[in-house]
């Protein structure tokens, strides 16, 4: 097995930008050792006769004042321009280092103090405290050396402190320290490896930013000295003669750019390298139109939704792989199913907000009695933004933090109800008041983040409250909230289903929670729906293996103390790779080679619970805590 | 077996003005060889107490003892308390082996350490050639028992678990509780086990502490605590996980109680910490301003409940 | 699904004036930074190894000029009373005078000032008016992995824009339109057309890193909850895009859009000395080789000034943007 880190770099040099980065690099480097070994002499070689001259087959850059040659110069100064900005960036990666780790190696008082000087510096540009060292430590190599090291020293400070706080709050930092480590051997065994990476990304780029910056220098003249030159010198050298020898100035300014740039992209090909590991791009699917809808059922009982055939699917995968259900005016159903199992992208499918690449199918998707697939944009949108009201799960992120609460509401009318600005506000502030906000005028002028959890998620639903709501789909409303306020929200959502007739989906992977809430329990395993049944049929007449393993693996409050747990052995399936036959039969105590082989329908029974099971019988007589107890996963 | 004794512990954070004390006066006794399940909301102070049992947070007043004598904590002197964490994937070095991370906890040297390695890893169901594994090739589940063999490996007589299983999926968390269950039976531990949810925590607990807002406000033996819970707040979290959800109190006052927003800790409410929750409280009930005016402590016959009105007092 | 419960943890403890906190922090900030800087100005000139009385007089000079010199320039006097005459003297308007051309060190920069403030100021419009709706369009038209010749050709353009500094930029502009065209004067301040290859030289490299930032900061909040609800309300893209999406994405932008202007005030350095701009920039790098030191002095004073006032201005911007800046400045 290979360590994290090698995979990283070798990845990085696989990628075209990366190993032409590394390519150039290599090139800049070898040039500097060897350039001024080989080429010193023609370099200095001065001849009268020749002064600024331009291109010729002798001269491949022409010649300058005292008619030395200008390619082997430049090729040469790259030895000291390198090399310099190397030290220089050395330094102020050591003194950064050090000012960096200061805080978690001297402990909080006099960390604090270096923190703060170090957030002052911070904010002054790198060229300008490279101008003040300068001055400090006197004109010339040494003087620039240092002042460019210095001036670095404090963003690479910032970034180190930034890092290592990161880590250091980290389990298991804080679990080494329980295990009796130091702080010296902390950072050096814990932290520094794991911000060795981004600490190496920005020494990179920092080193291109030191070569820049010296060139800057010496190009004012407060850098490299004659009789010693480099690229910056050379520069400001021929900068007095571009009209007549442009090439003079050309020169190292290119060779400036090159080995500039050489240092930044393979900085940055590295940081995108890990960028990439560590925050892989979340798809989410798009709408495509579907198969044409049959036309709507009418009739008494005519369902809120109804589902049939519904498939999600992405370039590679299909998430949910065949839906099919309807909802009744006023009724409360539940989704069930372990993460992955696609609940979340049914509930989006069902709200069309699922986005490119994905694509959303169905025989039959009907809202009130409208095929959604095959209404026009513009219909879609008004029968959806007044009817249609979307609970999601992290009550923090789902607000736009810039914007206040009660605007956010109101948008809603303006746009589909044509209230003005100040009615849309009106009726924000009483759809809060119905969702029992506090204090709702007052509230509806703050922003988000001075909202408890809790509170946003009530305005949330009264969000979807501002039109007039057939359907609320709450996908895992109460999960990132504490028991008490779940309950509060519940509460809350059952109380306007019941006062307006709304039928709510409510999306969980708590199986608690749902038989506490709904009528009805939709289980789902791998996109698929393996058993519909009435909530008071849980625990004892489930009849499909999942759903009765999911109830044994949970506590709940009558879970017998002296036995062990059900375990479901192996993994939830990889919707990339969903194999043949039932999906659960990995994992199935009951499976056969029928089950391997086809996979079972969703039948209904006479009182209309569905299962899609082929032993689906034979289940009921299972005790629901297995006897075998497994421990691997 | 060892007993854990928290007198009168006290955590705070931050200044003296924008202060939060996030631990409150706490007594709480582990007995030697049992399990004490601490429930309470998110931010009523559980981690904190945990973090402050392991010495991650300072203490601002009283003692922490482990069989009478003050915890001692230093370089050499071996952890005889450990911790597991919440979060699997962040509780382990990503760039370090799982073997090399539990090493690193014992206090073994030479060969033996790989030994005990193999051995620990062999405990918590994991198989000795995984010792070579980085912990992003293990799930999530695997990740708590690695963490759990490294809490192990301090050879602890003391083991506290915070919420070890709300990150994990709802087909592992079986497994991983049971593990805890079985090692902590097998090894006679005292075992501090932390979790939000009532259920998990009458499954594994001898004994149960209900905290709310820093104070511990019912303590006592699990079948006491969930057959006759004495504080009103542990009869709320009680109602929460068992009862169906109803559409709400047809008392105006009752309802605008339990739609109250949980308090600010930085803030906390004269007088009993509960009252404007309590749904037999002073915004419920006349004649009870005590409840506003001073603070309960615990007492009663049965077990402790830090309320004026407990149930059967 | 996997529940983090400390993970979200509602704001506590917000209460009282938000701004009116926010205002006296901020102001206590600035104060301490200023008093910081003048401090780094007065003891530059003491960190000098040697005598900058010697450095600057140059070793010919006699032991009773450097002597007169000292004490002209109070340096005889101990440390502290410099310190306190040097603040007294800044309070009443007195930085100095130039031992370059005796005149006082006010007068110089007042003269020169006003050439280095038009060159940024006009360089940090056009990059903000050029880069914000190419990095948005720029983001709305590579959104989830379309048109990726589009991107990839704007994400190498940006790149070596951003990188090429803005002297060597200023020097190849020189040579084409100058040298070469012979469109614009290169060299002093005289008319608008003398304006433009400054302006250019110091604006590309900012905008190309402004509008690359703003295309990745418009993405990632393409993606935000907060977007998908604004979705589910059914809104029209438009109010998405600008009212959703774009007041976030500038949050973000704006504090590097800080930064590259304090780096562009650092900037005018180089580019007024590639084209003899008649401003600060030209000034104290002659004063620093000319051991000017009061001079030296007054100048990094005004950069330095310049530059906190212009992350005051960025976290003004910020807490009007982003409400929430408000409580985490501290
Ligand atoms: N390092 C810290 N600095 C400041 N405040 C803190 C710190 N750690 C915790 N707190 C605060 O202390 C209080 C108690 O936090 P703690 O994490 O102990 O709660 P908890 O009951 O474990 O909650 P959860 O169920 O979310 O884990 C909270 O208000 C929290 O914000
Ligand atoms: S069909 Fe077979 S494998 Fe699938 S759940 Fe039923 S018994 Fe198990
Ligand atoms: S003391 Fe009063 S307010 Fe507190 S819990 Fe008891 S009855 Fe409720
Ligand atoms: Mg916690």
């Amino acid at each position: 097995m290979t360590s994290p880190a090698k995979s990283t770099w070798a990845g990085v040099l696989r990628t075209p930008v990366g190993a032409g980065a590394a390519g150039l690099l290599a090139a800049v480097l070898l040039l500097a050792v060897l350039a001024p070994l080989l080429w010193s002499d023609q370099a200095s070689a001065v001849d009268t006769g020749r002064i600024l001259e331009g291109p010729s087959g002798e001269h491949w850059m022409g010649t300058d004042g005292l008619g030395r040659d200008i390619f082997f110069r430049v090729l040469v100064a790259t030895g000291l321009s390198v090399g310099l900005a190397l030290l220089a960036t050395a330094v102020g990666v050591g003194a950064g280092l050090l000012l960096g780790t200061a805080p978690m190696l001297l402990g909080r008082r006099a960390g604090r103090l270096v923190t703060a000087v170090v957030n002052i510096a911070v904010a002054f540009p790198g060229l300008l405290l490279a101008l003040f060292f300068a001055v400090v430590f006197g004109v010339g190599a040494t003087g620039a050396v240092l002042a460019i090291g210095f001036a670095l020293a404090p963003a690479f400070a910032r970034l180190a402190q930034t890092l290592v706080a990161k880590v250091a709050g980290l389990d298991y930092v804080a679990a080494a320290r329980i295990a009796g480590l130091g702080r010296l051997r902390l950072l050096v065994r814990h932290v520094l490896p794991n911000i060795a990476e981004p600490l190496v990304v920005n020494a990179t780029i920092a080193a291109g930013a030191a070569l820049l910056t010296f060139s800057g220098l010496s190009f004012l003249g407060l850098g490299v000295q004659a009789p010693l030159y480099d690229w910056g010198r050379l520069l400001g050298d021929g900068l007095s003669s571009l009209y007549v020898h442009p090439a003079a100035a050309l020169a190292p300014g290119t060779a400036v750019v090159v080995a500039g740039l050489a240092f930044n992209l393979f900085g940055e090909a590295i940081a995108k390298g890990i960028g990439m590991r560590t925050t892989p791009v979340l798809l989410r699917p798009r709408v495509r139109s579907a198969p044409a809808a049959r036309p709507a059922v009418t009739g008494e009982q005519e369902p809120v939704l109804a589902v049939d055939d519904l498939r999600v699917a992405f370039p590679g995968s299909t998430p949910v792989r065949g839906v099919s259900f309807a909802l009744r005016r006023g009724e409360a159903v539940g989704i069930v199913g372990e993460s992955g199992s696609g609940k979340t992208l049914t509930a989006l499918a069902l709200a069309q907000l699922i986005e490119e690449p994905g694509e959303v199918s169905a025989d039959r998707l009907d809202f009130l009695g409208r095929p959604l697939l095959d209404l026009p944009a513009r219909e879609r949108r008004h029968l959806l933004g007044t009817s249609f009201a979307m609970v999601f799960q992290d009550p923090m992120t789902s607000f736009n933090p810039t914007q206040r609460i009660g605007r956010q509401l109101a948008e809603v009318s303006e746009q589909h109800d044509g209230l003005t600005r100040g009615q849309a506000l009106d009726r924000a502030v009483d759809r809060l008041q119905a969702v029992r906000v506090p204090a709702a005028a007052r509230r509806a002028k703050q922003f988000p983040h001075e909202f408890s959890g809790g509170m946003r998620q009530r305005a949330m639903i009264g969000m979807g409250m501002m039109g007039a709501p057939a359907l609320i789909v709450a996908d895992e409303p109460t999960t990132a909230l504490d028991v008490t306020v779940q309950r509060q929200v519940l509460r809350l959502l059952d109380s306007v289903r019941t006062a307006d007739d709304v039928a709510l989906l409510l999306i969980s992977h708590d199986i608690t929670v749902v038989r506490q809430f709904c009528e009805r329990v939709l289980v789902m395993y791998a996109g698929r729906i393996v058993e519909d049944l009435p909530a008071a049929d849980l625990p004892a007449r489930a009849r499909h293996p999942y759903t009765r393993a999911l109830l044994a693996a949970v506590p709940d409050m009558s879970t017998d103390r002296e036995r062990p747990l059900a375990v479901i052995p192996g993994r939830p399936v990889d919707p990339a790779d969903v194999p043949r036959g039932c999906a659960f039969a990995a994992r199935c105590p009951l499976a056969d080679e029928q089950c391997t082989s086809a996979d079972p329908p969703l039948v209904p029974d006479e009182d209309g619970r569905r299962v899609a099971c082929w032993h689906a019988d034979a289940v009921t007589g299972l005790p629901l805590v297995a006897e075998e107890v497994r421990v691997g996963e | 077996m060892s007993e854990l004794t928290f007198e009168g512990v006290s955590v705070r954070f931050g200044g003296r003005r924008h202060g939060l004390t996030a631990v409150d006066g706490v007594d709480l006794t582990v007995p030697g060889g049992s399990v004490v399940g601490l429930v309470g909301e998110s931010g009523s102070g559980k981690s904190t107490l945990a973090r402050a049992a392991v010495g991650l947070a300072p203490l601002h007043a009283g003692r922490i003892l482990l069989d009478g004598e003050p915890v001692r904590r230093g370089r050499r002197s071996r952890p005889a308390l450990q911790m597991v964490f919440q979060d699997p994937y962040s509780s382990l070095d990503p760039r370090m082996t799982i073997g090399d991370s539990i090493a690193e906890a014992t206090p073994r040297r030479g060969p033996a350490r790989r030994a005990e390695v193999t051995r620990l890893l062999d405990l918590v169901g994991l198989g000795a050639d995984r010792a070579r594994a980085y912990p992003g090739q293990l799930s999530g589940g695997q990740c708590q028992r690695v963490a759990l063999a490294r809490a192990l490996a301090g050879d602890p007589r003391v083991l506290i678990a915070d919420e070890i299983t709300s990150a994990l999926d709802v087909s592992i968390q079986g497994a991983v509780l049971n593990l805890v269950r079985e090692v902590q039976r097998e090894l006679r531990l005292s075992l501090l086990f932390i979790s939000h949810d009532l259920a998990v925590v009458r499954y594994v607990s001898d004994f149960i502490a209900v905290m709310y807002l820093g104070r511990i406000v019912e303590y006592g033996p699990a079948e006491a605590v969930l057959t006759d819970p004495s504080h009103p707040y542990t009869r709320e979290l009680l109602a929460a996980v068992s009862e169906p959800v109803s559409t709400g109190e047809a008392d105006p006052a009752l309802r605008a109680v339990a739609d109250v927003e949980p308090a600010d800790p930085h803030a906390p409410p004269p007088g009993c910490r509960f009252h404007p929750r309590c749904p037999v409280g002073p915004a419920v009930l006349d004649g009870r301003d005590l409840c506003r005016e001073s603070e309960p402590v615990p007492q009663g016959h049965r077990h402790l409940a830090a309320c004026h009105f407990a149930a059967g007092r | 699904m996997t529940t983090l419960l400390t993970g979200v943890r509602p704001p506590r403890g917000f209460t009282g004036n938000a701004w009116t906190r926010f205002a006296a922090r901020r102001l206590a900030r600035l104060l301490i930074s200023v008093w910081v800087l003048v401090t780094a100005a007065f003891l530059m000139i003491h960190l000098i190894p040697g005598d900058p009385v010697r450095v600057a007089l140059g070793p010919t000079a006699s032991p009773e000029l450097v002597e007169a010199r000292r004490a002209a320039l109070g340096l005889d006097q101990p440390l502290w009373l410099q310190y306190v005459h040097y603040l007294g003297g800044l309070f009443s308007g007195d930085t100095g005078t130039s031992v370059g051309t005796g005149l006082p060190v006010s007068e110089v920069i007042a003269d020169r000032l006003p050439a280095t403030l038009e060159l940024a100021g006009y360089a940090f419009l056009i990059a903000v008016v050029v880069s914000v709706p190419v990095g948005v369009g720029m983001a709305v038209l590579t959104r989830r992995g379309r048109r990726r010749k589009t991107e990839l050709a704007f994400t190498s353009t940006s790149v070596v824009l951003g990188a090429v500094p803005e002297f060597l930029l200023a020097v190849g502009l020189v040579y084409v339109f100058g040298v070469q065209l012979g469109w614009v004067p290169v060299a002093g301040r005289s008319g608008l057309g003398s304006y433009v290859l400054p302006v250019l030289a110091l604006a590309v490299g900012p905008a190309a890193v402004l509008a690359r930032l703003l295309r990745v900061e418009t993405l990632s909040v393409l993606e935000a909850d907060y977007i998908r609800t604004a979705r589910a309300k059914r809104l029209p893209d438009r109010i998405v895009y600008f009212r959703h999406a774009l007041p976030n994405a500038l949050t973000a932008t704006i504090t590097v859009g800080g930064l590259l202007l304090s780096a562009m005030v650092a900037g005018t350095v180089l580019v007024e000395n590639v084209f003899a701009w008649p401003g600060l920039g030209t000034t104290i790098v002659e004063s620093i080789i000319a051991k000017d030191y009061p001079l030296v002095q007054g100048i990094v004073l005004v950069y330095g000034t310049a530059v906190l006032l212009v992350n005051l201005a960025v976290d003004v911007a910020l807490a009007l943007l982003d409400p929430r800046s408000t409580i985490k400045e501290s």
